[in-house]
């Protein structure tokens, strides 16, 4: 079911450019690449629509230039005749547009329930929308986690989403088209990946300082790879770190700093409610953090926890005045919570 | 029937006005051509500061993680660019071609109430100010217990809760500070502006038209103007209610829109798009308007299927209010919603077929004269075919679920509303340059005014498109490098200083030929309806004598019959007819009588900002001087002598035949 995505035609009429560069490159977000069955299924209905916007397209502006060029005013050109206007043809570009989009309603109408029903055993997940990140939480395995969703390939999700705060839209342009996560009621959205691949998702609706970074990833991964992660997943944190250790000194710092006002970390410091940021418990899994706007790599987390608002303008992470050395004691910690 | 009219003697202690020139006569005028010509530089002096605003953004946008604003400014800036073009740029403009032509075209000597109309103008400017007053005072910051990394600095002490204002973002949690009540209580006095003058208009074009204007003798612009003014009236009361709630919600602590509170998000959303869609129409009904008048000027044709083009106008008018959640279909709506609304927006592009076929019709078999309004009509008919077509792909709910949100709609309704509305406008503003200034702009400059804009449009607008459908979502601060978005944006960038680039250049071709441009004859353009048949510049009393109307295209027909094939053929003593116009059109045998000067409704319009400024700061002081400006102006309003009342005349009755001032 996979098409090359290069000779789709309107890649091909953006490529005669010169630049054809800009357009082999890969673009993670691109909605023209569906790796799923909702997404090809939006994809057939965007380029039946496409082709006959083209079509039209050609029809009007070839009549205009056509007009433009033939119509000209020249010296030997008699006056126009004084024409008012044609009831015949009235009638019938008013019919002809309202049979072609008659032809697009009903293959639209069709998919919109299609896309709305909830699939036969489908994984469900709840997806939390917050300023400025997403979290997941498994009902069937008790799992939270975020930033990160884990799906296993080839299976229906059936995502319940709601907000903790304002509107955010959940995107994963690959796998489905949008839908909004709205404070105070549920919203649906259904997710089909192919293969075992990588996706990106980004937050659709505008939501206040940082809505361009809030994003995320969908990781999917084969049958046997999905249980191994949710066995990991529903492990706490190992807390037996060896005293003296970098490791342990980062726990401490963890535990001290104020750190677990916000944070979960599951075994260690154990609470009861909610919290209002990221579970960490295995923070060191997911190769990304901060609404998956930054890499998790040491020099990321180095100047995030120096100050997290430089950069994500109004993070709801203070900036703790932590040391050097206590910096880099949490993220020798932070890289142990697998 | 002519008579000598004597004022009766002033009963009051407020004499009106009289100065005839200088800034006296500007701030104080009732002539819809001056407050016409007064929309006109202010909204276009908006028009540049929403302009400069884009190029920031465009500039942040142009690479990848760029740092060239702070996230807070670009929020300022692209929510401040929405609100300045929508509610301070085109509606304004528009307003500045209803003022000044609607009344020429219908044969009046002003609209029916002028001093309500200086109101709208005053309104307009007082609201504008308030509004970009929150560069000066506003304040903004994080959501509550949010940490910002730098101060706020005045570029983002704006408005940033977009120009839709989404709730419960741009509540108070979410975005504390005045900035947002700037915004709030900003529309609420422009939205009073805009419904002053559809009241006016609407009455006006009921009430004033000349003898044998009849409805389907109106030129098409006219009937635009009359499906706005409804479109007006109709939908600015319900965004008039949702921010009195945002207000209210932000000053006295209600939750209309709070979920904690028992409200709701998506009740904004419905009310916002409610007003929203018609909005789109109200900006782009104008310029359908304004090319169906140079289309057939400059065609030599008259305009193809004009009953079908009226009907159709208003059929999307009406329409318009039937598609509002179309920008939704990614919101909590159900299946059956998006169904219904995904078909009544299909609906919709059918009378917008219609109108582009008329015009199509019109040109075909025409002799075109490629000049810079004909090109700016021309190039708004293929810039709004794109614009349209991709609104159809809207229409497809699940496509719509993968391009909302992304600069792919960003790029579709610039597409309708710049290549669509504002090259209707320039279109508009090279035809009638020489009506209003009595002077012709230089064609050359125009000319290039035109291909530098279609060019930078086209290279900022076009790979919009693909860049949303690559995934870049709007109202971003920065994009990722790994998205692979950079080439286009760059190109983007580089399109939008082009367009900046051509803008100087009608600006300098407008200073330049107002002053030093060749003498425009009265009819330059050989045109159609009856604002040609005065002279140029408009005089004050606009026509001499009421002019009595025929049919439609009453002035073409005066010039112009027809030969047995039907060509347009010149009649005998045509010229003979023009110079006779010309010549009564500047000494009017009759005296005319105009209605007076007013200071009261720039006294009335700057008392709302102060009330404004009372609901923002709860101060009481501020309050009283607003309600005591509204009271003065209102007071002052009423009791100012009238000059209709004459000492004694020959008839009792007013002759309903003439052109008549309510006030």
């Amino acid at each position: 079911m996979h098409r090359n995505k290069f000779l789709k035609p309107k890649n091909l009429i953006l490529c005669s450019f010169l630049f054809i560069t800009a357009c082999i490159e890969d673009a993670p977000l691109d909605s023209l690449s569906p790796a799923g069955p909702y997404a090809r299924t939006i994809d057939e209905l965007f380029w039946l629509t496409f082709w006959i916007a083209v079509v039209i397209f050609f029809i009007v502006q070839g009549a205009l230039l056509f007009s433009v060029f033939y119509f000209k005013d020249s010296p030997d050109k008699p006056e126009p005749k004084q024409i008012h206007g044609n009831n015949f043809l009235e009638i019938l570009w008013t019919i002809i547009p309202v049979i072609i989009l008659a032809s697009i309603a009903v293959p639209t109408v069709r998919t919109i329930f299609d896309l709305a029903r909830e699939p036969e055993n489908a994984l469900k997940i709840e997806v939390i929308g917050h300023q400025w990140w997403f979290e997941y939480k498994y009902p069937d395995y008790g799992i939270t986690t975020a930033n990160v969703l884990v799906i296993p390939e080839d299976t229906p999700i059936r995502l319940e989403m709601w907000s903790n705060d304002v509107l955010h839209n959940y995107w994963v342009p690959k796998l489905n088209g949008k839908r909004y996560l709205v404070p105070g009621q549920k919203t649906y959205l259904n997710l089909h990946a192919d293969n075992a691949e990588e996706f990106w998702a980004q937050c659709g609706e505008y939501c206040g300082l940082s809505h361009s970074k809030m994003r995320g990833r969908v990781l999917s991964m084969s049958e046997s790879d999905f249980d191994a992660w949710v066995v990991n997943e529903q492990k706490n944190a190992n807390t037996g770190l060896t005293e003296g250790s970098l490791a342990y000194e980062g726990q401490q710092v963890y535990l001290n700093a104020g750190c677990t006002q916000c944070h979960v970390i599951g075994g260690v410091w154990d609470v009861q409610g909610e919290r209002i940021a990221p579970n960490l418990t295995h923070f060191a899994n997911r190769n990304v953090f901060a609404g998956a706007a930054l890499k998790n790599n040491a020099e990321n987390l180095t100047q995030w926890l120096a100050n997290p608002a430089e950069l994500k303008p109004g993070t709801f992470m203070p900036n703790l005045e932590l040391t050097e050395r206590e910096i880099e004691a949490l993220i020798e910690y932070l890289g142990t919570l697998k | 029937m002519t008579k000598i009219i004597q004022p009766k003697k002033q009963r009051n202690i407020f004499s009106r006005p009289t100065a005839e020139e200088g800034v006296w006569s500007w701030i104080t005028t009732v002539d819809h051509k001056r407050i016409g010509i007064m929309y006109g530089y202010a909204a276009f002096f908006f028009l540049l500061v929403g302009g400069l605003e884009a190029l920031l953004l465009r500039i942040q946008l142009s690479q990848p993680d760029n740092n060239f604003l702070s996230a807070a400014e670009y929020n300022a800036m692209f929510t401040m660019h929405g609100t300045t073009m929508i509610f301070l740029a085109i509606m304004p403009i528009s307003a500045a071609f209803f003022n000044y032509l609607l009344p020429l075209q219908i044969g009046a000597r002003d609209v029916a109430f002028p001093r309500l109309n200086a109101l709208s103008f005053w309104i307009f400017i007082a609201g504008g100010l308030f509004l970009y007053s929150t560069f000066l005072f506003g304040t903004a910051g994080a959501p509550e217990g949010g940490y910002l990394a730098e101060e706020v600095s005045r570029l983002a002490s704006a408005p940033n809760g977009g120009w839709f204002g989404y709730q419960p973002n741009a509540g108070l949690k979410y975005s504390p500070g005045t900035a947002m009540d700037y915004w709030a209580i900003g529309l609420q006095i422009l939205g009073i502006a805009s419904l002053v003058s559809a009241f006016n208009f609407i009455t006006t074009i009921l009430n004033m038209r000349t003898k044998g204007m009849r409805l389907m003798r109106m030129p098409v612009f006219t009937w635009m103007t009359f499906a706005v003014s409804f479109l007006l009236a109709f939908s600015l009361p319900i965004i008039a209610i949702a921010l009195f709630f945002v207000t209210f919600d932000r000053q006295f602590g209600t939750t209309f829109f709070l979920t904690e509170g028992g409200g709701d998000p998506v009740l904004w959303q419905h009310l916002f798009w409610l007003f929203g869609h018609p909005e789109v129409y109200i900006l782009i009904l104008p310029a359908f308007g304004i090319v169906s008048e140079v289309l057939p000027t400059f065609s030599r044709k008259p305009l193809f299927g004009y009953p079908a083009i009226v009907f159709a106008g208003f059929g999307i008018a009406f329409i318009g209010f039937g598609v509002w959640a179309h920008h939704m279909f990614a919101s909590a709506i159900s299946p059956v919603a998006q169904a219904g609304f995904g078909l009544s927006t299909m609906i919709i592009a059918v009378p917008t077929g219609v109108k582009i076929f008329n015009w199509l019709g019109t040109i075909w078999g025409g002799k075109l004269t490629l000049n810079t309004p004909m090109l700016f009509a021309l190039g708004f008919i293929g810039m709004f075919v794109i614009g349209g077509l991709s609104g159809v792909t809207h229409s497809v709910v699940p496509a719509d679920t993968q391009q909302t949100d992304t600069y792919y709609i960003v790029a579709h309704f610039h597409y309708v509303l710049f290549g669509g509305a504002l090259f209707g406008i320039f279109s508009g503003l090279y035809f009638w340059f020489p009506k209003v200034w009595g002077k012709m702009y230089n064609e050359t400059m125009g000319k290039i005014h035109f291909w530098l804009m279609i060019i930078g449009f086209n290279l900022t607008f076009g790979p919009m498109h693909w860049l949303g459908l690559q995934g870049q979502v709007r109202r971003t601060w920065v994009y990722a490098e790994e998205t692979n978005l950079g080439f286009w944006n760059l190109i983007v960038t580089i399109g939008a200083f082009i367009l900046a680039i051509a803008t100087l250049i009608f600006m300098a071709n407008w200073m330049y030929s107002r002053r030093k441009g060749e003498v425009a004859p009265f009819d330059p353009w050989d045109a159609r309806t009856i604002e040609w048949s005065i002279p140029s510049p408009t005089p004050v009393w606009n026509f001499s004598k009421a002019p009595e109307v025929k049919s439609l295209d009453d002035f073409w027909h005066q010039k112009y019959g027809e030969d047995e094939d039907g060509r347009a053929l010149k009649r005998e003593g045509a010229d003979e007819l023009l110079a006779q116009l010309e010549d009564e059109g500047l000494n009017p045998k009759e005296e005319i009588h105009l209605p007076s000067p007013s200071y009261f409704p720039i006294i009335m319009a700057f008392g709302l900002p102060f009330i404004g400024y009372a609901v923002i700061y709860k101060s009481i002081p501020l309050a009283l001087i607003g309600v005591i400006l509204l009271l003065i102006g209102g007071f002052g309003w009423g009791t100012e002598p009238l000059e209709e009342e004459f000492e004694s005349s020959e008839e009792e009755k007013p002759d309903m035949e003439k052109p008549q001032n309510y006030e």
